[in-house]
């Protein structure tokens, strides 16, 4: 019998040793669907399929902004192979919008477009060929209007209004109907606390419009039912949430609308807003048959939400032996035409805009415009990326005014534990930000010029621009940067978040089996592998099954804003709890008389077995579960969080905080403006790592996103027109495995005393300062300002800046 | 029009494709193998990527009449192919570099795919539920480079051509061989380490 450990923190009961059981938590158990999903048989939403299936395509506005003047469909109706044409004449319900917190979103455009690529008409045929060709044939006419595209344009006297009756909660707040949300947060006062700074910086910095470029493309299967409801089988990160809003467009009462996750191919904040699900329901609705839709790339680009881009103007100062003494901020995001998650973008934006740093005197505001841009949204990091860029630039900027190592310098204005934010709000576990940068920096070096290895003929691949260079390392220069970020988790701002775990426990063929029960979207995250990881820890069980992800239990909430391993985890952990306790008064009933531990003796689960804490064993679990029946369900609720004051800001708005350094070495080939990231460095503290594994896979691909949109990712959008430029893989880049470098990982687990295990959200935080990080080696490397994402080669050869 | 082909060993014929269709589609939508993935059917990203006539392609980019007569395995058959390749290795071992299966071999195998022994064993190749798993499949899986995993079927097509090719690559090598794969989700460190794996144990087992 293993030793018993009792690390569970404080608040939350205990459970049995962590290290004890087989594929418990801890253990960097592999994915329960990875077989699945290297032989190519793993179902995801692009390979449903039905005998009697029809596809359907998405007709979209070819300008920006636009009154629709007719639209005729005819001749679309009389290609052989179609089956229906819809438009927003044909929806069946009063309701014909939607949204994630304001119902801006037309299902079809109805009279008017306001961005690229907005849903005009659908199309369903027996080839998805036949449903394009049809769908180009539909006659839209359109008479442009003028264009919001910025922040001058959107605020203008004579602007148009992109939702000129808005009746939203935030409407009556906002200084200007073309603003979606705006959060100030006042706190101290910045004109006394001016007065103590020897140095002042001010710095303007610009995020460009980044995509999420999840390789599975959006799409599902609708299925009509007999009961003249519908079975969607679909990708996306919240069941419950896209139920709530396809269900009144459908006209449909919720229960005949069930849902059913299909293999989903990532989703990074992308499938947070509704794509094709209401679309492919309505045309399986009206042509009673199964709909398939699958977006092309080139669709993909215009059918979700991006990040917002944003223009940031910061000012700090600082006395001379380093200290912070204010920092003011604006920062304006562009939401694009509908609003999606805008408002707590804002709220993110401004919250985290000081960074994990003590400055007692601040003056923040965040806006989000209403423009005929693409609509933007969640993705990983959510208003918090888009400030640490600016503030970690400022932090440089300072520390080189100061003549300090801008390491140092963050040490000194570190937050710890005990730190309160700008928002009043006082941070309640471990902050241990100088730490995670002490470690990234005493890492050691990668060694210089590797295309050189010693003896070795010269390896030109490792070179800045790889084979296709024209140089022979010339020109290149090393420079090396550093960041760090602080990021929330969880829904903040006094949402009513909860997460639901249904857990059965019986004997097949003899063994005890959990099954566990969610409706979390596995989105490659890896949470169906954790939740089987607990459900052993807290059973005691060697077996466990995962059920599909459906909405025939509870809703999970979002897989998003790092909260799934705490929320859904903390759900399945909490049931299982509730499990042991119906086990152990079943075990107590059963054979309470053949032993007195039973009445007495604190009982455990352990490999298939009801002991006591001594280690005795008192009976075989699949003995005392023999032919009862064992089924919880329950949700799990995080601490209760508030709304910002809208004038102040103040609040405990958020749950948990989570912190993460990195470090960028970078070669600069600056005669051709290429750059080569060499190493990426993370610290990150997560609390309690379930799965070291996992943990590490999901810190390194943040970073790389990070690295993405630092040298190379940007949706670009022609600021005459409002078109997007390049909705293609050729056009948008992501890194590829020659871009991204060598990760190291260092992951530090102090346990958070709220959470469950002590764990913190992984997800998101090593998106936020690898960018900064990567764009501090440059500015290292090359002595340029630099003060934009993505980096291009104009602006390291002088070009462009 | 009508296409004839051999499909992870199995002899099989499309009806009624048009000519526009990819192979790409064909494998997903006339085949029911919807192993090969379609995230950009652009040729940019790699996750269709399957062997035609042993050469890594984006079937995404040939169309189906280009197919004609040709064999073409996918994720689906990679473990029977990876199976028949050792089995077809010379007991002794190879030199580095010198080692894998010629396209006469894949050709051989292809040919018998459809009956005897090994095509029982592998339901045809048509499941992708044969019992094993091909080296770099299990390397995937150990070392952690598949999280949403719909990069993962391209990218072990390319990489199983790799190690054929290159049984101890180095990290640039296998970056080159991979560079046309992307992958959203993991970062790529993982999918060396497990390229590496899959290279150890091949190593480990001559
Ligand atoms: S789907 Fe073929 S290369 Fe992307
Ligand atoms: S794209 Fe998701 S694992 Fe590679």
């Amino acid at each position: 019998m293993a030793q018993k450990t009792r690390t569970t923190p404080a608040g939350t009961p205990t459970n049995v040793s962590q290290n004890h059981t087989r594929g418990g938590i801890g253990q960097s158990t592999l994915r329960p669907d990875g077989t699945l999903k290297v032989t190519g048989a793993f179902a995801y939403s692009s390979d449903m399929w039905h005998e009697d299936m029809v596809w359907g395509h998405t007709l979209r506005s070819t300008v920006a902004h636009a009154l629709i003047d007719g639209i005729d469909i005819s001749e679309a109706l009389a290609v052989p192979g179609v089956h229906a044409v819809l438009t927003y004449d044909d929806l069946p319900a009063t309701t014909k919008n939607y949204g994630l917190e304001i119902q801006d979103t037309p299902v079809l455009a109805h009279g008017r477009v306001r961005h690229h690529g907005e849903p005009v008409a659908l199309v369903a045929a027996d080839h998805p060929e036949t449903a394009r060709r049809a769908a180009a044939k539909i006659k839209v006419d359109y008479t442009e209007l003028p264009l919001v595209t910025d922040e001058a344009s959107a605020l203008a006297p004579d602007a148009p209004l992109i939702h000129e009756d808005r009746d939203d909660h935030h409407a009556a707040h906002v200084p200007h109907p073309n603003i979606v949300h705006r959060q100030p947060i006042v706190r101290g006062n910045v004109e006394q606390a001016r007065e103590r700074a020897d140095v002042i910086v001010t710095g303007e910095y610009t995020f460009g419009m980044q995509d999420q470029a999840f390789l599975g493309p959006e799409s599902g299967l609708a299925v009509p039912a007999d009961d003249g409801g519908v079975d969607l089988y679909v990708a996306t990160q919240w069941l419950h949430s896209d139920l709530r809003q396809i269900a009144p467009v459908l006209g449909l009462p919720p229960e005949k609308v069930r849902m059913t996750l299909s293999g989903v191919g990532g989703a990074f904040g992308g499938r947070e807003d509704i794509s094709m699900q209401i679309h492919a329901c309505l045309l399986a609705l009206r042509t009673g048959r199964p709909v398939k839709m699958v977006y092309n790339r080139f669709e993909s680009f215009f059918g979700h939400v991006h990040r917002h881009p944003a223009t940031l103007s910061y000012e700090h100062g600082a006395t001379k032996d380093g200290k912070l003494t204010h920092m003011k901020c604006r920062i304006v995001l562009d939401g694009g035409a509908y609003a999606s998650a805008s408002p707590a973008v804002v709220g993110n934006a401004s919250s985290l805009s000081v960074g994990p740093y003590v400055v007692d005197d601040v003056d923040i505001e965040a806006i989000a415009l209403y423009t005929n841009n693409p609509p933007c949204g969640a993705m990983r990091g959510f208003g918090a990326v888009q400030a640490c860029f600016a503030y970690e630039a400022q932090m440089d900027r300072v520390a080189a005014e100061l003549g300090m190592d801008p390491v140092e310098f963050r040490q000194l204005n570190a937050m710890e534990r005990g730190a309160v934010m700008p928002t009043g709000q006082i941070v309640d576990s471990p902050a241990p930000v100088a730490e995670l940068l002490r470690r990234v920096k005493a890492r050691p070096l990668p060694p210089e010029q590797q295309w050189l290895a010693a003896g070795e003929a010269a390896d030109v691949r490792a070179l800045p621009g790889g084979l296709s260079n024209t140089t022979h390392g010339e020109g290149v220069v090393r420079g090396v940067g550093y960041a760090v970020g602080i990021k929330n988790v969880g829904f903040s701002e006094g949402f009513d978040d909860y997460s639901t775990a249904r857990v059965r426990l019986e004997v097949i063929n003899g063994s005890p089996v959990a099954m566990v029960h969610t409706a979390m979207a596995e989105v490659g995250q890896g949470g169906v592998t954790v939740h089987a990881q607990i459900a052993r820890t807290e059973l005691g069980v060697a077996q466990v099954t995962i059920h599909p992800a459906d909405t025939r239990v509870g809703s999970a909430g979002s897989t998003s804003a790092s909260r799934q391993t705490y929320m859904t985890g903390g759900a399945v952990k909490n049931t299982c709890e509730a499990v042991r306790a119906r086990v152990l008064e079943i075990g107590r009933r059963k054979f309470g008389s053949y032993h007195p531990a039973w009445a007495t003796a604190e009982l455990l689960l352990e490999a298939g077995k009801v002991v006591t804490d001594g280690g005795e064993v008192l009976a075989d679990l699949a003995d005392v579960i023999e032919g009862e029946e064992i089924d919880v369900e329950l949700e799990f609720r995080h601490r209760p969080t508030q709304a910002f004051d809208l004038v102040t800001g103040q609040g405990n708005g958020h749950v948990q905080y989570t912190f993460a350094a990195h470090r960028a070495v970078v070669e600069v080939d600056t005669e051709l403006g290429l750059v080569k990231v060499v190493e990426l460095a993370t610290a990150q503290d997560v609390g309690k790592a379930l799965n070291m594994l996992s943990v590490v896979g999901q810190i390194q691909g943040g970073t790389t996103q990070g690295l993405g949109v630092a040298v190379m990712e940007e949706i670009i959008v022609d600021p005459k027109t409002a078109k997007v430029r390049n909705p293609s893989f050729t056009d948008y880049l992501i890194p590829t495995i020659l871009d991204t470098p060598a990760m190291p990982v260092d992951v530090l687990e102090l346990a958070d005393p709220h959470a469950p295990y002590g764990l913190r959200g992984v997800g998101e935080a090593p998106t936020l300062s690898s960018t900064p990080a990567v764009l501090a080696a440059i500015r290292d490397a090359t002595g340029l300002r630099l003060n934009r994402t993505p980096v291009r080669p104009e602006h390291l050869t002088g070009n462009g800046v | 029009m009508r296409v004839n082909f051999t499909v992870n060993g199995r002899e099989q014929q499309a009806d009624d494709v048009w000519e526009g269709e990819s192979l790409l589609y064909v494998l997903r939508e006339r085949m029911g193998l919807p192993g090969s993935k379609n995230a950009c059917e652009q040729g940019e990203c790699g996750s269709c990527t399957v062997r035609l006539d042993g050469v890594p392609v984006c079937s995404c980019l040939v169309a189906a009449g280009q197919i004609e007569g040709r064999e073409v395995v996918t994720v689906e058959g990679l473990a029977d192919y990876a199976a028949h390749r050792a089995a077809a290795r010379p007991a002794d071992g190879c030199a580095p570099g010198a080692c894998g299966t010629s396209i006469d071999a894949a050709r051989r195998w292809s040919a018998h795919g459809s009956e005897g022994e090994f095509g029982s064993r592998a339901g045809g190749g048509q499941t992708g539920e044969a019992g094993e798993l091909s080296p770099i499949q299990q390397a995937f899986i150990d070392a952690g480079a598949v999280q949403c995993g719909f990069c993962t079927p391209g990218l072990l097509v390319a990489a199983d051509e790799l190690l054929e090719r290159n049984s101890e690559p180095s990290d640039a090598d296998i970056r080159e061989a991979l560079s046309g794969n992307l992958c959203r989700c993991t970062g790529y460190e993982k999918i060396l380490d497990a390229v590496r794996l899959a290279a150890a144990r091949q190593e480990e087992a001559v």
